[in-house]
């Protein structure tokens, strides 16, 4: 279901014909395009692998001053939608537009998505595999090379992974910056001129970049498992004492924090200030917001519809076929949401028109984009309640009803429940396909803020800007919390 | 009457065969142990019985009642059979109080009886602890506590204590034990651990490749084990090829009675024929009494040592020498002496022998403690 979108693409693509693709394709703009794209996914790539690493060992591994009050920093940027932070740098900073800004604030914005798994690998990997490296005679530089990021490479490629894909999908930031991207490109072609045919060819690029990518992840993740830690008593590992540069330690994130955080604040501060002075805003913002809540229930309801069977199965029945759904939905789930968008777009039109620029169609715009999120909490939630107990329950005298009713459920709900309000916020946060697919009138608070930015009102847009951030940053602290960051030292 | 009945049961997943035909029959208020290497079944068996797989043929009767057979096959809660898996497998939104109370009805939950089998297992004070707050050793008795409580007729343990360390594992299943024979409780317990099973058990069931191959108590099971492979999977073993001329075994450790024959065994009228002697047996002494062998290596276990000895031209054997003040010294040559009888049976085709746990070799000899600090690694 999550994948009639993609072939429909396929499909609609093929019919225009080789002479017409080959056309599009092969023209200047293209390699530009391409180009580009690459060149910000690489840059972003590499900053956040360095800034999220970083962040994460001063953190983790060392007696940093205030290292609860940095993780929290460190993760708090998940909240700041991307294009809500190019909104507020543009309305601060005059000029702030092309290649080297887009990328700055696209790695200030996604820098946590190596934080968070880098951060968790090194609070849970063994010291005991240092200490025996530096018991060989390796030096703490070459043990942390050939131990330490060892241990922590699945995290590492899986935090790339994510933010490489984030970059690719990217289309507010890249939109409002003016970056020449492909998802700005297909928007554009599909907007103003509906040049449906050159969209659809662009979105097809897209996607081959993306398949690209994520066959790239999985080349490498196979032998990434051979550094899996041995079971057995851990201790926490031991900090490194940074001695006289622990104030220099703090002064680098904290300047970080300030341009991750502190520019989007001060500026959504200030043109929250001039907003509100302007009289008849807030009904709208409260429609706004209104419509956000109504049509992320649905898209949250349709998505908990459809994963949870898939969650089910994937715990329950672990297998060839649950194995392959779940693989399917994590490749939509790759998939940029203005190519869901668009290609829901021409699907509408075209086979299912009643359902054209109707809730339902962005509900199922929403599903395909936010199933793998939502299948993750339900196979999480299903394996608070592993089998056994259940059979415990029934040797112990007690029916299958009773046992769903006193142990199953119990267990799972509140997981469940999680995954719901996760995928509900991140319905509110979605731009690109909201654009394509809102029923004609319906604005939304990300709808609305994209409207004022694209005409410079920055002051009426700030409003929407504001209560995003609010509501994203309920998921970020639920993220952040689970690491086990924030845990405070154990007392054994 | 017996309380458990198996009847030539039989269980097929695809084109593995997981049980081939089992037979076994337990006594009211007796705990068996069902003993075999990892794979044998024991875990199917256990399911079977519990009702959580159904049987392709053959039949089992709980109580003088036939949960399962040619047509029948009862749901697991209709079956009054009690399961402890292997972790324990609390309900983690469960108070242990209502843990126990769980299989309890209304009426019986008013009564002292959750109460009564906490007091059982020792844990009386726990009632109003999580799970989590719990260590190993104590979500365990709270898992038999729970099994306890509605008086099944029947306690399913699926090696309960593996996950345990070896000192925890040999108190608490004594105390285990105790609970289950306070109760009255019929019980069949899964283990591979054959050092476990002699110890608790009042019937021993020992299984190979989906079949029982011998049941019986622990002491007629180590000292009359129905073939070698039984013979050295139950504690050790020395097993030699011998002959028998005019009545007389010939073993490179000299000339050994043969046991008298008693029902299940009778000494084979072949003339080659393997031997089984026990390590107790064989008395080691000066090199010029006996059979002369050289001593290899020698393990020393506190109360006991094990000997491997080189015996001229038949490999190596080992002794257990008890009072372990004065052992020779390895390389030190020595005579063998062997005390007692002798299991003979016909040569076959070797049958691929078990070598037994590793844990059962090195019983710890320190004081015994149980460890109370909860919630250990969670």
């Amino acid at each position: 279901m999550t994948l009639i979108p993609l072939a429909y693409l396929v499909v609609r693509t093929g019919e225009a014909g080789w002479t017409r693709i080959t056309e599009e394709l092969l023209t200047r703009r293209v390699s530009r395009l391409a180009l580009h794209t690459l060149g910000l996914a690489t840059v972003v790539t590499v900053g956040c692998l360095l800034l999220g690493v970083g962040a994460a060992f001063l953190v983790v591994r060392t007696n940093l001053p205030m290292r609860r009050l940095f993780a929290v920093l460190a993760a708090l940027p998940l909240a700041v939608p991307t294009y809500i932070a190019a909104f507020t740098w543009v309305s601060t900073v005059d000029g702030f537009e092309g290649f080297w800004p887009a990328a700055l604030v696209l790695t200030l914005c996604s820098y946590p998505y190596v934080f968070l798994p880098v951060a968790a690998a090194l609070a849970g990997s063994d010291p005991a595999q240092e200490e025996v490296s530096r018991s060989l005679g390796r030096g703490g530089w070459a043990t942390f090379t050939a131990v330490t990021l060892r241990q922590i490479r699945p995290a590492l490629t899986g935090g790339g992974l994510l933010v490489a894909l984030y970059v690719l999908a990217d289309f507010g930031a890249v939109s409002i910056l003016r970056a020449d991207t492909f998802t700005r490109a297909i928007f554009i072609a599909f907007d103003l001129g509906f040049d449906r045919t050159g969209a659809l060819v662009l979105s097809l690029v897209l996607v081959g970049l993306t398949v690209l990518i994520l066959a790239g992840e999985t080349a490498t993740r196979r032998p990434g498992r051979r550094y899996a830690s041995l079971r057995g008593a851990r201790r926490s590992p031991t900090r490194i004492d940074l001695g006289r540069w622990g104030w220099p330690a703090v002064g680098g994130l904290t300047a970080v924090a300030l341009l991750a955080l502190g520019v989007p604040a001060a500026s959504l501060a200030r043109r929250l200030a001039e907003g509100v002075s302007r009289p008849g805003d807030w009904t709208e913002v409260a429609t706004a917001a209104g419509n956000s809540l109504s049509l992320s229930l649905a898209g949250a309801a349709l998505t908990m519809l459809l994963a949870l069977p898939l969650g089910l199965l994937t715990a329950r029945a672990p297998g060839m076929i649950s194995t392959v759904l779940e693989r399917l939905s994590y490749l939509s789930h790759a998939l940029p949401g203005l190519v869901i968008g668009l290609s829901l777009v021409f699907f509408g039109i075209n086979v299912v028109y009643p359902l054209y620029q109707s809730t339902a169609l962005l509900a199922l715009g929403y599903a395909a984009l936010f199933l793998p999120l939502a299948t993750a909490a339900v196979t999480g939630a299903a394996a608070q309640a592993p089998p056994v107990l259940e059979d415990v329950a029934r040797s112990l005298g007690r029916g299958p009803v009773t046992v769903l009713r006193t142990v199953t459920l119990p267990l799972t709900l509140p997981g469940i429940a999680a995954g719901v309000a996760l995928v509900f916020l991140a319905c509110m946060k979605e731009l690109p396909a909201t654009l394509l697919l809102r029923p004609t009138g319906t604005d939304t608070l990300a709808t609305e803020l994209w409207t004022n930015t694209s005409v410079a009102a920055y002051a009426a847009a700030a409003p929407y800007a504001a209560l995003l951030v609010g509501l994203s940053s309920v998921p970020t602290w639920l993220l952040t919390a689970r690491t086990g960051v924030l845990i405070k030292e154990n007392q054994s | 009457m017996s309380y458990l009945e198996l009847r030539a049961v039989a269980k097929r997943y695809g084109p593995v065969d997981a049980l081939t035909r089992v037979d076994l029959t337990v006594a009211p208020g007796t705990l068996t142990a069902v003993l075999g290497p990892s794979g044998c079944g024991k875990t199917t068996l256990l399911r079977c019985v519990a009702g959580f797989e159904h049987i392709d043929a053959g039949s089992i009767t709980v109580d003088g009642r036939t949960v399962a057979g040619d047509s029948t096959h009862l749901a697991p809660h209709r079956r009054k059979v009690a399961i402890v898996p292997q972790e324990s497998a609390l309900f983690p939104h469960l108070s242990v109080r209502d843990n126990v109370a769980y299989g309890l009805d209304r009426a019986t939950r008013r009564t002292s009886r959750v109460h009564e089998v906490l007091t059982l297992v020792g844990l009386a004070d726990h009632g109003d602890r999580m799970p989590h707050q719990l260590s190993g050793g104590q979500q365990q008795r709270i898992a038999v506590a729970r099994a306890l409580a509605p008086r099944p007729a029947l306690i399913l343990l699926d090696e309960p204590f593996s996950s345990l360390d070896a000192a925890l594992r040999a108190d608490l299943r004594d105390d285990i034990r105790a609970a289950l024979r306070a109760d009255g409780a019929t019980a069949v317990l899964v283990t591979h651990d054959q050092g476990e099973a002699l110890s608790v058990a009042d019937q021993v069931a020992v299984m190979r490749a989906g079949a029982i191959v011998q049941a019986a108590t622990p002491a007629d099971i180590y000292h009359h084990p129905t073939d070698p492979w039984t013979a050295a999977f139950i504690g050790d073993a020395i097993l030699l090829t011998g002959q028998v001329h005019d009545g007389t075994l010939h073993t490179p450790l000299g000339a050994v009675p043969i046991a008298p024959p008693r029902p299940g065994w009778s000494a084979p009228t072949t003339t080659e024929v393997d031997v089984m002697l026990r390590p107790e047996q064989i008395r080691v002494g000066r090199a010029d009494e006996g059979v002369p062998a050289t001593v290899e290596t020698i393990a020393f276990h506190g109360h006991d040592a094990l000997i491997t000895l080189r015996l001229t031209d038949a490999g190596t054997i080992t002794a257990r020498v008890f009072g372990t003040t004065g052992l020779p010294a390895a390389g030190a040559l020595v005579g063998l002496r062997v005390e007692g009888t002798a299991l003979t049976w016909a040569t076959r085709m070797p049958v691929p022998v078990p070598t037994p746990p590793e844990h059962d070799r090195r019983r710890p000899v320190g004081p015994r403690r149980d460890r109370a600090e909860p919630g250990v690694g969670h």
